[in-house]
């Protein structure tokens, strides 16, 4: 059923190439080549899954408990701003302890931002669908006020850009003169850390439980409100965590463009995962090797790169309907 | 009143609706086999059977939401064709449901024309609609105000509208779907009086109900289905009730037993708990009583009389804006259902999908939801306790599911109210709070959860019934209390009450204490 969405969505998505005056399977071929066939192509793509992987499980965890946290990207920025904040100077530390202690430190700040909507959502009802976006263009606004102010850095010639993170603070590459980074090791620790919470733990059950039916798991016995704040620290968490791991591994500093829309991308991330903690992996790693590759395809064939987001929509579109054509018969009368 | 019609079987009167040979499967499930009955008119006909049975299969056949797989259905002689609704309608076949589909914020004018007349009609041709909705509203004994709105009448009234409503459309045969489970026994008796009535005007009339004591008061024919198939078809003159209610359960049913028992100390006192009215609710005006040990409790009431908000706020999903709720005797404060479950309070929530489980998780971990800290340690989950935990409950409990890792919903009504007894009753609770413990159950499950809290009765624990279902009221209480517009009448000794007291009890009327 899966891999019939996907063969759908690519069918599908050869009507553009077709378009573009390009051959399909030379298309394919070229973006599945760029994407994985090479060194370079293989870390590049795991690099770019790394945020995504990461965003893509705070959408999840939070959408189990029917927690519409649209708010992704701007926890994302909180996180790389508590890591510019600290890492940049403000403390001297160990590599050991300065990059766990980054790490936390955006996680806490991702949670916050995700507090408040969810406070309001459990105490007075506010649709946290709004709040959450709008919190988003708040938190930017927010970081582009300190990146033309306090956080500039002196030596940037002008550009809105904070201080590069201290040497203690940045994590380390995994593979010698790539751009794939350590930051690729804790999204996975996370994907299986959540995966083993939702499914094996109390806390899991109740996620589930709030998400499933809050009525009837209020009368069960358990405190919605209290999962719902206990699934918001976990989500806007895992968001921050993912811009601290942007900012200490891959860039190395802050800038307003950081980020292109991976708290969004997220949404996608999670929805074409299933909500499933692994499934997030798999999906967010398919996803940046559509983009990774596409970006390589269209240098040959001239085709642009908005050929990726096109795929992606699909693919999404055509897993969701697969899925829910498992549950249901058409039937034709 | 013709209570001595004896039909011959096809004699002179005409033939309304003829179905031969209906079959319709689901999958592996055969819902209808070879049904085939014929209806005369001016006559009513009884279909009678546990839920499953195949009466609302049949009936949705009639009426075009299902095509039948095989077989044939002859309106007044003349082929009807399936799966067509607007076919059935407009063959003369009328379907009174047991959930009203009436505009509340609309007249019963406007009601009864919408869909039968085009909309501009109702500004334009307003004398001539109304007349003519007057003189069926009379030929159905129903005087009412065509421009009262809806919502203003009684669920008894919102009923009659519906049945004009089919009258009005021209219908020669009207189906009836388990049409008494909303009225109370008055209302019930005024409504055999009408399809009596009309009956004799040649309206032929299918009537669909699980209470026997309702069918043989009305039935010209009855009609016994049991697995899609037609098990027993006799005369009312003919029909012996034991015989009945053995053709649709398919063996003997004895009815529990409830012994006499001394009841025991306090163990849960109300005092003046009171609710405010709140969006159309009626509310909960102060109620106090007192339950004790080896007692049975029975709460009745037309629904909707605030018997809701007091189940709710026993069961701790509501709390009351007055009064004092004391559970001392049990070493609890109340509060949330996790602390009043392991001081041993048992809950069975009316609404068993909505609060009773929870819809996308699977048996077993519903059969656990409410004892999540006995199956976890250091926040985990132990799968395998838990899992064996609830196979030996749904076992010992007989709840028929495919797998434990179903989702729950796919068990039958009657086993998710058992799978819930299982998780309640299985700590030995020392109260229990059960609200419609068997609304829409069959016979078989109704008398399962029934041994169930007699069982529980025995064993020392006190029972809080809510019930609307009058017979359940009777076959389990001790003593007997009504709810009318939020207010509670004192409980009397079941023994004293008769159906009739209760009945006028539920609308509002004030009894003499029974002597």
């Amino acid at each position: 059923m899966l891999a019939g969405g996907l063969a759908a969505a690519f069918a599908l998505s050869s009507v553009l190439i077709v378009w573009a005056d390009a051959g399909v399977w030379e298309a394919y071929g070229l973006i599945f080549k760029g994407a994985l066939a090479s060194r370079f192509g293989i870390t590049e793509t795991l690099a770019r899954s790394t945020p995504l992987i990461m965003t893509g499980l705070a959408a999840a965890i939070a959408f189990r408990a029917k927690l519409w946290n649209i708010g992704g990207e701007g926890q994302f920025y909180m996180g790389t701003l508590m890591a510019t904040w600290l890492g940049t100077g403000f403390l001297t530390l160990p590599s050991y302890l300065l990059v766990p202690t980054l790490i936390l430190a955006g996680a806490l700040a991702g949670g916050l931002a995700l507090l408040l909507p969810t406070l309001l959502k459990a105490r007075y009802k506010v649709d946290e669908v709004v709040t959450t976006l709008l919190l988003n263009f708040v938190i930017i606004l927010f970081v582009s006020f300190l990146l033309e102010g306090p956080l500039k850095d002196p030596v940037s010639l002008g550009w809105p850009q904070a201080s590069p993170i201290v040497d203690n603070g940045v994590l380390p590459l995994l593979i010698a003169k790539t751009r794939l980074h350590s930051g690729f090791v804790v999204a996975l620790c996370l994907a299986v850390g959540l995966w083993v919470l939702v499914s094996r733990t109390k806390l899991g059950y109740e996620i589930r439980a709030v998400g499933h039916s809050p009525q009837a798991a209020g009368f069960a016995g358990i405190n919605t409100r209290a999962t719902l704040i206990k699934t918001a620290l976990l989500s806007g968490g895992v968001a921050g965590i993912a811009g601290v791991c942007e900012v200490t591994g891959l860039k190395g500093y802050l800038t307003l463009d950081i980020s292109p829309g991976f708290g969004y991308t997220g949404i996608a991330v999670a929805m074409l995962g299933l909500l499933h903690p692994l499934g997030v992996v798999v999906s967010a790693i398919f996803i940046s090797t559509i983009f990774v590759g596409t970006d390589s395809m269209s240098r040959t064939l001239n085709i642009p790169t908005y050929l990726a987001d096109v795929i992606v929509a699909l693919a999404i579109l055509f897993v969701l309907v697969s899925v829910l054509l498992t549950r249901y018969r058409i039937v034709t009368r | 009143m013709r209570s001595n019609k004896d039909r011959p079987q096809g004699g002179a009167v005409p033939i309304a609706l003829k179905m031969t040979g209906i079959t319709k499967r689901f999958g592996a499930l055969v819902a209808s086999d070879q049904v085939s009955l014929e209806l005369g008119e001016g006559e009513i006909l009884s279909l009678f059977g546990e839920n499953g049975a195949g009466k609302t299969t049949l009936m949705n056949i009639l009426f075009g939401h299902y095509t039948a797989d095989a077989g044939n259905i002859e309106v007044f002689s003349k082929p009807l064709v399936g799966g067509n609704t607007k076919a059935a309608l407009d063959a003369g076949i009328g379907m009174v449901h047991q959930h009203f589909a009436l505009g509340e914020n609309l007249t019963v004018l406007e009601n009864i024309c919408l869909g039968n007349e085009p909309l501009w009609s109702l500004r334009f041709g307003g004398v001539r609609l109304a007349d003519k909705a007057r003189q069926i509203a009379q030929r159905c004994g129903f005087e009412v105000d065509l421009d009262r709105p809806v919502h203003t009448l009684s669920i008894g009234e919102k009923q009659r509208v519906e049945i004009v409503k089919a009258l009005y459309r021209d219908a020669k045969i009207l189906v009836l779907d388990e049409p008494t489970a909303v009225l109370t026994p008055q209302e019930a008796e005024g409504l055999f009086e009408v399809l009596r009535h009309l009956s004799t005007e040649g309206l032929a009339v299918i009537f669909i109900s699980h209470k026997l004591k309702e069918i043989m008061a009305v039935s010209d024919r009855i009609c016994v289905l049991r697995h899609g198939r037609v098990v027993l078809e006799v005369t009312r003159a003919e029909a012996d009730p034991d015989e009945i209610a053995k053709a649709m359960v398919g063996q003997e049913l004895k009815p529990a037993v409830r012994t006499r028992l001394e009841p025991g100390s306090t163990l849960l006192s109300l005092e003046a708990v009171a609710k405010k009215v709140d969006q159309g609710a009626l509310g909960l005006q102060e109620a106090s009583f007192t339950l004790r040990e080896r007692e049975i409790l029975g709460i009745t009431g037309v629904s909707g009389n605030g018997q809701q908000e007091l189940g709710d706020i026993l069961n701790g999903i509501t709390k009351p804006d007055s009064g004092h709720i004391d559970w001392s005797a049990l070493n609890t404060a109340g509060g949330d259902g996790d602390q009043l479950r392991r001081d041993g309070v048992a809950r069975i929530p009316a609404d068993r999908h909505a609060e009773g489980v929870i819809s996308g998780m699977t048996v077993w971990e519903n059969v656990i939801s409410h004892s999540l800290g006995k199956f976890s340690k250091n926040g985990l989950l132990s799968f395998d306790s838990a899992q064996e935990h609830s196979q030996q409950l749904c076992t010992s409990y007989d709840v028929r599911y495919d797998s434990l890792h179903a989702e729950v919903q796919q068990l039958s009504g009657g086993n998710i109210q058992k799978l819930i007894l299982a998780r309640e009753l299985s700590d030995q609770p020392r109260v229990i709070i059960a609200v419609q413990p068997t609304r829409g159950l069959d016979v078989g499950a109704v008398d399962a959860v029934h041994r169930r809290l007699l069982e529980m009765r025995e064993k020392g624990a006190g029972v809080l019934l809510i019930t609307e279902d009058l017979d359940e009221l009777f076959a389990l209480s001790d003593q007997i209390a009504v709810i009318y517009k939020g207010k509670l009448s004192p409980f009397y000794s079941a023994e004293r009450l008769t159906l009739k007291n209760i009945g006028r009890m539920m609308s509002g009327f004030e009894i003499a204490t029974p002597a």
